[in-house]
């Protein structure tokens, strides 16, 4: 089952890469990162499986580090958006220089 | 029966991660990211890991889900579909990425990966399951966590600080 398990994770890796790249709205593109981060854990929990219960451990830490990047990438779309009404990536041009 | 159950679960897993991408509305995508999440949570009790799926359905399906879905109603997020995908060269160079990425991916698995792992893993899925029958579903990863991992975890509590003041500080309108 392992082989199984590493091959959905790759292909919900896959789909959030394709998402990043595709989609335009911010809150989409958040979405499709914690994809990609879930396909990541679903690696280390199988992997945990065949090495030991440290690549749980790091699942944990994962998780807290997605939430804490989700409040403060929300927190960023909602100050942008309060100042141009947007949350279109390509409308985010003020931080180049 | 376990397997089954796996392709079960990894069949709605695929399936939600697709509505994630091709979502008309934000809510849509929202919600099919919490058919995956869940799927994942399946899959994660099918590798013994019953903290962890537990944890994934509170903190991610509830928590941090619901914290994208209060943004996206107090946005009042268009649905402007068309929009939203980029079309054109950057679609095709995104899927030439894509590919190049599951090709990697697919070579690094099946390769090396799965059989590159010591052993059969039969020892240390034994072992996993010695500790969980001694110290239980949640002492097996809290033991560790609290001795040999303790710095990693108190520095995971600042980060958490840190991020709470940054979202309270960036959310905060200027007056």
């Amino acid at each position: 089952m392992l082989t199984q398990a590493l091959l959905l994770s790759g292909a919900l890796f896959v789909i959030g890469t394709l998402g990043v790249m595709v989609r335009r709205n911010a809150i989409i593109i958040f979405l499709c990162i914690e994809l990609q981060l879930n396909a990541v854990n679903l690696a280390f929990v199988a992997l945990s499986r065949y090495t030991g219960i440290e690549g749980q451990l790091f699942v944990f830490f994962v998780m807290t580090v997605a939430a804490a990047e989700a409040a403060v990438g929300l927190a960023i779309i909602i100050s942008i958006f309060r100042h141009h009404e947007t949350v279109n990536v390509d409308k985010f041009n003020f931080l180049k220089w | 029966m376990t397997e089954i159950v796996f392709v079960l679960f990894a069949v709605v897993a695929v399936g939600g991660a697709i509505g994630v991408v091709v979502g008309r509305s934000p809510v849509a995508s929202l919600l099919s990211m919490i058919a995956t999440l869940a799927s994942v949570a399946g899959i994660y009790v099918l590798f013994e890991a019953h903290f962890l799926a537990a944890i994934q359905v509170l903190v991610y399906a509830g928590a941090i889900m619901v914290l994208f879905l209060f943004v996206i109603m107090l946005l009042n997020l268009g649905h402007d579909y068309r929009a939203d995908v980029k079309y054109g060269l950057w679609y095709l160079l995104s899927l030439v990425v894509v590919g190049l990425t599951a090709g990697a991916l697919l070579q690094g698995f099946m390769g090396t990966g799965a059989t590159g792992v010591r052993g059969d893993g039969a020892a240390a899925a034994a072992a996993i399951d010695a500790v969980v029958a001694e110290k239980g579903v949640v002492g097996a990863i809290a033991d560790p966590l609290f001795t040999d991992y303790v710095v990693a975890f108190e520095l995971t509590g600042l980060l958490l600080l840190v991020a709470i003041v940054a979202a309270v500080v960036l959310a905060k309108p200027r007056t």
